[in-house]
């Protein structure tokens, strides 16, 4: 039992300080390169080892990697003001509630296969994908608190937008996914992932089987077997599922082209408008991490998590170096699957201009709920026809 | 007259928005792409590479004061530069040239000028406004201190980084 | 009742209007509001023409056989025009007259006296005290051309000619308009300016062996259309434009003469008369104009201050009053005594008479100044507010005929106390010795001398320029002083101190605006009822009749 718990703290810990805050901050930090190469400037390259400090004659830029910690630094020292007219109890409470509800989403998250015969999963749970949604729809609380007790029109006007948009969106988001609940026959993540590995990741209408890298290897029958007409007509609506996905995932974290309830040029800054310091960091961490969460859910769910093609997903002795080492393989994947995600909400945001509010719900509406309905129903009707 | 805006038929490309979503991320990749791989280069590194040997002569640098080719100071504190300067960077107290100077026939002069150059917004009125050629914008734009009181030209540094302008108009001649 | 004026028809740029007979043709057309350039005319003085810049064109009513004026077809007199263009400064109107004032002949004639005023005239704007108010450069923007033909040499003529002690004059920018030898000449009776030479050498020149030293002589430098007369005080210290002008009164006499104070960034460069005939026409004296430097003085008192062990130490403006109310409250009615100053304000009096009244002393008088009176303007009384002080019971009909015997019970002892507000003891014959003996010296001032060296409480105040105030002058005329500058360090307004003093003592009065205590005058005094500071107005208002006897008798103490 005590071991239990020190493993799933182990893993909890490690999994948020190693991996999730570091990546929230390059993600921060790869903002901020991306958008200005997009835009053909150069971004934050300066700040490196400030070796001047210590009376060498040159610093090392380092391609102003260590900016996250200078913005970190910065954060903290700034005056950590509270204006007189909020409501102090909400106003405080509002920061933690915008970072927690996605560190708790990253708990059902298979980011691994398996370290020391361990599973790389926080909480191993059947109802993983509706634990997601529950926990990362809390977020809305954080903002619309913050909306509200700061007690001034723009912030309230951005938690307004952005619980109805949440709200809005967590429809279609959710009917979005009843398909591959269909297809795989489980909550469970850790089982959706196992069945993308043996039917291959959902996002991709053939999967070659037969071929094997470690022991090399190559079947030609398998590979011809793996051809199958009724499984390229089921990833259509699975195909539809991923972009009404993604596109409400957008809108859930709040980002471009959804990004309104902080829109800067409507809303000044929108629900965080009265915040500063450590307490604006905590919201600006927790929608980067937000993102991250979206992203790792769209992996597992359609990319297959951890999985790597063509190679094995266990080996019989995962104490041996190699069993350490394909561990380590696979959490790398996972995160660099996550990682090429996130450059992709990067990328659509500084492409796209903001929607117009009427326009966001209309399309949440009118098209999204419509479309992943009917997706459900589609589904339905190929699915007695596909082989197990 | 209420005017009837005509709105674009979309066709179907259009409507559905993709396509358009996607040439845009196309055209952002691209330069995203163009500029990781250094095809394009825009951004100067500033302390490392400057662009003073491609400043236009246009260029409009800190606001100096200069001496003629005879020497003389041009400025005669008439104040036309303190009053029209938007900030009111300018601070002139003016006096009077002693009868036994070279130049008494200027009879005006400015005892003390002063720029603060943390007001200063490089705006070149002065330079237009001034009737005697006597204050120019310079090339220097790099004008930094570490007290505001440093950042005050006085008006040695002012003649200092102005130096000496030539082939401007003599006007203060006895003929004239 | 003055008997009808009669009226005249005169039809300028084709409309007809009425003035009175005696009008000049050039204050009609001001009146009918068509301007007219001009340099050498002055309302105030004679119109000699000669600077031709007034030219318009001018007819008179065509007369028919019958030696009647022809009618047009509106009933209106036809106007037959004279061919040649007439100066507008030295001609009456007359009846029928018609005037253009904006013909294209006019703007010629214009244009024409323009370019040759501009002929020699040099290029001194620059640095040209009257650039910014010179009606050349005003006139040459709207009647001129931009660049000039003359390409031969200009003429030169002596700059920085020192033609009295406070005039400085440049020839080469003089344009020979004859104002300043006329003002010389009929207003201030001190003939001393001339031209020489003739052509276009002409220049302006004091007669030999005598120099433009009149009282009178910085209103030439008002005057002059250009800068050829400046001010050697004013010269280059500041630009014009740079000046706020606050309208004031002069506080160096008992005439009170209406001025405008120009100060920039809280220092005042100089002060110029404001017309107002019922006071001083158009003119100031030089005494009078010049005696504002005193208010930029770097030795202001700027921090009330109380006697310590040391020395006078500074310290709150609470601790300071607390400090005066605790000291007044000691002594009995008639061992305190209050010089006031006749340079106060009404309502500083006014608050004194009460001050004075709560003390219960009869111990109280102004300090009388004296000087020579003089034709024009000056006044013999060099106190500006005399007529105040009498009027609210501060002195008697004689200013000062109490002060000898204030003077002599301070020195023998019996007066213990002093409140001086704004004068200096040792002027009415105290020695420091007979301060230094006194238990209590409250001064407000604003400048340290004797007394304030030697008070236990000093309380800093407000120069001219720095309150709002009205004072009575010489001849019973209610004016208004306005706020300029600020008062320099912590200085407070002068009846906000008596203010404060009194409250010491009586407690709180319910007064917090200078309002509040000129409608508490108003009230009480019957000369002042309804008046208030709006209805005062630039001009002031006469409270008495003008009486020939209306001067105080000055007292030598
Ligand atoms: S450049 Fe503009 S702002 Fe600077 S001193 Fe000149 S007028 Fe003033
Ligand atoms: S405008 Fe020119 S001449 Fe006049 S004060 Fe300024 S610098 Fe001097
Ligand atoms: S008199 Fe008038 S026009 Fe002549 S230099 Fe002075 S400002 Fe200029
Ligand atoms: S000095 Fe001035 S007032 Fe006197 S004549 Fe010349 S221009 Fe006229």
């Amino acid at each position: 039992m005590i071991i239990t718990i020190v493993v799933s703290l182990a893993k909890a810990i490690g999994l948020i300080f190693l991996i999730i805050l570091p990546m929230v901050s390059y993600t921060v930090y790869a903002e901020r390169r991306v958008s200005a190469m997009i835009q053909d400037r150069i971004g934050p390259n300066r700040v490196g080892i400030p070796l001047t400090l210590f009376g060498f004659p040159k610093d090392i830029p380092f391609y102003g990697l260590v900016q996250p910690i200078a913005d970190a630094v910065k954060l903290l020292l700034k005056e950590d003001f509270t204006p007189a007219h909020v409501n102090k109890l909400y106003y405080w409470l509002a920061p933690a509630c915008a970072m927690a509800p996605s560190m708790m989403a990253l708990a059902v998250i298979p980011f691994g296969s398996q370290l020391w015969g361990e599973p790389m999963v926080v909480a191993n749970v059947d109802v993983g994908v509706l634990w997601v949604f529950a926990v990362s729809s809390l977020g809305v609380y954080g903002i619309v608190l913050a909306g509200w007790s700061s007690n001034s029109k723009y912030p309230f006007l951005g938690g307004i937008r952005s619980s109805s948009q949440m709200i809005s969106y967590e429809l279609s988001l959710a009917l979005s996914v009843i398909p591959i609940f269909m297809v795989c026959g489980t909550l469970n993540l850790p089982d959706i992932v196992k069945y993308q590995i043996d039917h291959g990741w959902l996002i991709s209408p053939i999967w070659i089987k037969g071929i094997s890298l470690f022991p090399p290897g190559i079947n030609f029958q398998e590979i011809w077997r793996s051809i199958d007409i009724l499984k390229i007509i089921l990833w259509i609506p699975l195909f539809i599922s991923f972009i009404v996905f993604v596109i409400s995932m957008f809108a859930e974290t709040n980002r471009l082209p959804f990004d309104l309830p902080e829109a800067e040029t409507e809303l000044v800054g929108g629900y965080h408008t009265e915040y500063s310091s450590m307490k604006f960091a905590l919201f600006f961490l927790g929608e980067y991490a937000a993102m991250i969460a979206g992203a790792a859910v769209i992996v597992t769910l359609f990319f297959g998590a951890w999985h790597v093609p063509f190679l094995p997903t266990t080996l019989h002795n995962p104490y041996t170096v190699w069993g350490v080492l394909l561990g380590l393989i696979h959490i790398t994947a996972f995160f660099v699957k996550v990682a090429l995600l996130l450059f992709f909400f990067i990328w659509v945001r500084w492409t796209l201009p903001r929607f117009r509010y009427d326009q966001l719900m209309r399309l949440g509406w009118y098209f999204f709920i419509e479309i992943a309905l009917v997706n459900v129903f589609i589904v339905a009707i190929i699915l007695p026809f596909v082989p197990k | 007259m209420a005017y009837t805006i005509s709105r674009p038929k979309l066709n179907f490309a259009e409507k559905v928005y993709l396509p358009a979503i996607i040439t845009g991320l196309g055209i952002t990749i691209r330069h995203f792409i163009n500029i990781v791989t250094g095809k394009t280069k825009v951004t100067m590194q500033y302390p490392e590479e400057k662009w003073d040997k491609k400043l236009p002569p246009y260029y409009r640098g800190a606001p100096t004061l200069v001496k003629d080719e005879y020497g003389r100071e041009r400025c005669v504190a008439c104040q036309l530069c303190e009053f029209i300067c938007p900030p009111r960077a300018i601070t002139i107290h003016a006096g009077e040239i002693p009868e036994k100077d070279r130049w008494r026939k200027v009879e005006k002069f400015p005892k003390e000028f002063e720029i603060d150059m943390i007001r200063c917004i490089y705006c070149g009125l002065c330079e237009e406004v001034c009737p005697e050629q006597a204050i120019f914008l310079r090339k220097d734009y790099a004008i930094t201190g570490l007290t505001r009181q440093e950042m005050v030209h006085n008006k040695e540094k002012l003649y200092e980084l102005g130096g000496v302008m030539t082939g401007l108009v003599y006007k203060w001649n006895d003929k004239k | 009742m003055s008997a009808p004026t009669e009226l005249l028809n005169v039809q300028i740029d084709g409309v007809w209007y009425q003035f009175k007979k005696g009008t000049r043709v050039i204050e009609a057309c001001a009146q009918a509001g068509k301007f007219i350039p001009h340099y050498c005319y002055h309302p105030k003085l004679s119109s000699p023409g000669n600077c031709r810049m007034c030219l318009i064109e001018m007819g008179m009513p065509k007369t028919g056989p019958d030696r009647k004026p022809e009618l047009g077809a509106d009933g209106k007199p036809v106007i037959s025009w004279i061919p040649r263009p007439q100066i507008s400064c030295a001609q009456d109107i007359t009846e029928g007259m018609g005037v253009r004032t904006d013909s294209s002949l006019v703007r010629e004639c214009r244009h024409g006296v323009m370019e040759f005023l501009l002929i020699n005239h040099p290029l001194d704007c620059p640095i040209c005290d009257q650039a910014g108010e010179c009606h050349l450069q005003e006139y040459s923007v709207e009647y001129g051309t931009a660049g000039s033909r003359f390409l031969e040499e200009k003429v030169k003529k002596p700059k920085r000619v020192e033609l009295g002690p406070r005039v400085t004059l440049d020839d080469e920018r003089c344009i020979l308009c004859s104002r300043c030898i006329r003002f010389m000449k009929e207003i201030a009776h001190d003939d001393v300016l001339g031209f020489a030479s003739r052509g276009s050498h002409t220049y302006l020149t004091a007669h030999p062996g005598k120099r433009l030293d009149s009282n009178y002589s910085l209103n030439t430098v008002d005057i002059c259309p250009v800068g050829a007369l400046t001010s050697t005080d004013f010269r280059f210290k500041m630009r014009v434009w740079f000046l706020k002008e606050t309208k004031s009164i002069c506080t160096s006499c008992a005439t009170g003469c209406n001025t405008i104070v120009g100060s920039r960034e809280n220092v005042i460069y100089r002060q110029t008369p404001r017309e107002n005939d019922a006071v001083n026409s158009a003119w100031m004296c030089d005494y009078g104009r010049l005696n504002i430097h005193y208010v930029n003085s770097p030795d202001r008192l700027k921090f009330p201050q109380v006697r310590e062990a040391q020395g006078l130490a500074n310290v709150s403006w609470k601790t300071a009053l607390a400090k005066a109310g605790e000291e007044l409250k000691q002594f009995q009615r008639n061992s305190v005594a209050v010089v006031a100053s006749a340079k106060m304000t009404n309502e500083e009096l006014w608050l004194t008479k009460k001050l004075i009244d709560s003390l219960g002393t009869v111990y109280h008088d102004v300090v009388p100044r004296a000087g020579q009176a003089d034709q024009l303007l000056m006044s013999a009384d060099r106190n500006p507010n005399t007529l105040g002080a009498q009027l609210f019971g501060i002195t008697s009909e004689y200013p000062g005929s109490k002060l000898r015997e204030m003077t002599e019970k301070i020195a023998s002892g019996e007066i213990r106390a002093v409140v001086a507000l704004g004068e200096d003891l040792t002027q009415i014959g105290l020695a420091e010795s007979d301060l230094k003996k006194l238990t209590a010296l409250i001064v407000v001032g604003i400048l340290p001398n004797e007394t304030t060296r030697n008070a236990s409480v000093l309380l800093p105040a407000c120069a001219f320029s720095e309150k709002r105030g009205t004072m009575i002058n010489i001849k019973g005329r209610l004016q208004r002083l306005n706020h300029a500058t600020l008062a320099p360090g912590e200085a407070r307004d002068d009846w906000e101190i008596i203010r404060d003093l009194l409250q010491q003592l009586t407690g709180s009065n319910g007064i917090y605006l200078i309002d509040d205590v000129f409608k508490e005058i108003a009230e009480t005094i019957p000369e002042m009822t309804g008046l208030s500071f709006g209805r005062i107005g630039d001009h002031g208002v006469q409270l008495v009749e003008e009486s020939e006897d209306a001067q105080p008798v000055a007292m030598t103490v």
